[in-house]
């Protein structure tokens, strides 16, 4: 099937010449970093993770929304969206690539990766969050290759296959969880110190995932002869428009908790990232419009005259992945350095090197993803014709 | 019942006796999968100072001002390659002063005693008994020491992934954000220096101890510090936490922080 993704057109070879040199720039800043160390990033003794780990976050999420479609398919036997789960399936893939990568170039030591395989240390978070962001990546190339070249030869998929699809599901729900418990089970960092953390990310991940998956949908039946289908958009958009209502819900259940019970340690982060704490707010402005831009999601996804109708939803799935990637990619993690455990306040902000790198990352995500969707797309217009 | 308890004696034997042939191959595998013999450590030399968990009591009657500080700061530093960097946000420091309202930010008083106010605060790495950086580390880079209680790190292992960072709420650990060599004034040979990408911190003087000296900020501190076993009563830590009310960093978080402080 690898064929098809070297067949194209003239757009199509300049997008894949226009992402490869954007990872090349990317890479020769990262070569710099390699020689430099980190020191080239915005990073602090008190910040000690920055962008790179917010955008690890932040895709866990967009690789988790994927079991949203394979869920319905599957268990329920909503046949609707066989059309598309192979899309959420290659979204999931490339999302964790990317996520790999981000945890790759934010090491110090990244020649020494291989140390959590050579002294696995179970009661480390960050060696089940390895086993378990490899095993969604593994599970999802098998699943997605199988499903896909069963649905080239017109025949059904393997019977192996069945009950890695199965394992999938919770897995995919395992992968969020894991990032979450990275932060939460942490002393003496009240922001992350919360037990909703991990149904907060999930949440941000069945809306961010979906709504994601939707803007390709549309933009796959503009550029290809593959349509996926109204009512699968419309399912997905009823999805993105419950998971977004639940963020939000979740959010205020922890400002309620944090503010009612008037603990100063958990109330000095959100004041950071809400208001400004000791003069120091660089991330307001932000926070606000991720607020601003979710809730104008919510209206537009919940209801169904702006949901159905095409140019506001995809307004609506604009605006709820931006809000999520701020909440996530920006506030959550720099969010709960700021104020220090010893009530410092160190501001953090990336700097150019280091969103260089951040953008090739993405690039080399979206270059996996193209070529998968070339792919997934090739088979069903063969199919089709 | 003869026959049955003959052949289990012979199983036993049997057992016995592979057990004995297969100790030094187990032993051998333990220590090749991260046994607590293949932990690096400084091996003790004969003269050793020993102890179940090693405490720090400090004594913050006996300080006056910054200048009380600056000769445990500089030797400790000094001795161990710390380099120092002018930019604050790639700072390493194993051990320097707080105010009380830093060293202490849940314990603050509306209305606080005015001596502990003025203060400077000696903050360094706590030696936890239940230490959280421990158990965040994917690689045991960072590890406890069995033998007496250190939280020491392995700078060959540590792949610079932060997470202990993250853990510990005493802010007592650095990275490396670039190559500290060059930011050395006077290196001593006698003490590895570090490379980029890897954390460190504070080592209760792991490398003195073995030979039988005390740590070296508490042989400067002109009695402000005392350094002995947490566990054996006669230890001059026992003695002075058990007339002094003492106050350990963050009590509540249950790390049991082994740095004791008498205010």
């Amino acid at each position: 099937m690898l064929e098809l993704a070297i067949q194209g057109s003239k757009k199509y070879f300049g997008w894949i010449i226009a992402l490869l040199v954007v990872i090349g720039i990317a890479f020769g800043i990262y070569r710099f970093q390699l020689a430099f160390g980190l020191g080239i990033t915005g990073m602090s003794r008190d910040v000690s993770w920055g962008f790179y780990i917010a955008q690890f976050t932040f895709l866990v999420g967009v690789a988790a929304g994927g079991v949203m479609v394979v869920t319905p398919y599957y268990l329920h036997n909503y046949k609707a969206f066989g059309k598309i789960t192979i899309l959420g399936e290659f979204l999931a893939i490339s999302a964790i690539t990317m996520c790999l990568l981000f945890i790759t170039v934010d090491l110090g030591q990244p020649m020494r990766m291989l140390n959590v395989l050579l002294y696995p240390t179970p009661n480390s978070v960050l060696f089940w969050d390895m086993i378990v962001l490899n095993g969604y990546l593994f599970l999802n190339i098998v699943i997605g290759w199988n499903v896909l070249e069963a649905e080239r030869n017109d025949t059904h998929y393997p019977g192996w296959v069945k009950p890695l699809i199965y394992i999938s599901i919770p897995w995919a729900v395992g992968i969020h969880t894991v990032t979450a418990y990275l932060y939460c089970g942490l002393p003496g960092r009240g922001f992350w110190l919360t037990a909703i953390l991990a149904p907060r990310f999930l949440a941000s991940a069945f809306a961010a995932g979906p709504a994601l998956l939707i803007l390709l949908c549309l933009f796959i039946r503009k550029v290809t002869k593959f349509d996926p289908g109204t009512e699968q958009i419309q399912s997905l958009a009823k999805i993105v428009a419950y998971a977004i209502c639940l963020n939000v819900f979740f959010f205020l259940c922890e400002v309620f908790v944090v503010f009612y019970s008037q603990i100063p340690e958990h109330m000095d982060h959100l004041k950071y990232l809400f208001v400004g704490l000791h003069g120091h707010g660089n991330l307001v402005g932000w926070m606000w419009t991720s607020m601003a831009l979710m809730l104008v999601g919510i209206i537009l996804m919940v209801n169904p005259f702006t949901r159905k109708n095409e140019p506001s939803l995809i307004v609506g799935c604009v605006v709820i992945f931006a809000g999520t990637w701020i909440d996530k990619g920006l506030g959550m993690i720099s969010g709960g350095f700021v104020p220090s455990p010893l009530h410092h306040v160190t501001e953090y902000a990336p700097t150019m090197p280091e969103i260089g790198i951040t953008l090739g990352v993405y690039a080399a995500g979206f270059l996996v993803l193209t070529l998968l969707f070339k792919m997934a797309i090739g088979v069903k217009e063969e199919v089709r014709a | 019942m003869m026959e049955t308890s003959r052949r289990t004696f012979l199983q036993m034997a049997g057992i016995a006796a592979v057990g004995l042939s297969a100790k030094p191959v187990l032993d051998a595998f333990a220590a090749e999968h991260g046994g607590a013999e293949a932990l690096p450590s400084v091996k003790p030399g004969p003269d050793g100072l020993k102890a179940k968990q090693w405490a720090m009591v400090i004594d913050t009657r006996k300080i006056k001002s910054s200048k009380d500080l600056e000769p445990m700061i500089e030797a400790c530093h000094k001795m161990h390659n710390v380099p120092h960097f002018a930019d604050k946000h790639h700072e390493i420091k194993w051990i320097w002063e707080e105010e009380y309202k830093h060293a202490f930010p849940t314990d603050v008083a509306k209305f606080m005693d005015e001596r502990l106010e003025r203060i400077p605060f000696l903050v360094l790495c706590n030696h936890c008994e239940n230490p959280p950086c421990v158990r965040a580390c994917p690689t045991q880079a960072t590890f406890k020491r069995p033998s007496d209680g250190i939280v020491m790190m392995d700078f060959h292992r540590c792949i610079g992934c932060r997470f202990c960072m993250a853990a510990c709420p005493y802010g007592a650990r650095s990275f490396n954000f670039q190559d500290p060599r060059p930011f050395i004034k006077e290196s001593n040979r006698e003490f590895p220096t570090r490379m980029k990408g890897v954390v460190e911190k504070c080592n209760f003087c792991a490398e003195r101890i073995a030979v039988g000296k005390q740590p070296v900020c508490v042989e400067v501190s002109k009695g402000i510090l005392t350094f002995g076993d947490l566990y054996d009563p006669n230890s001059a830590v026992r003695a002075l936490l058990k007339e002094n009310f003492t106050i350990r960093r963050k009590q509540n978080l249950g790390t049991e922080p082994s740095v004791y402080y008498i205010v």
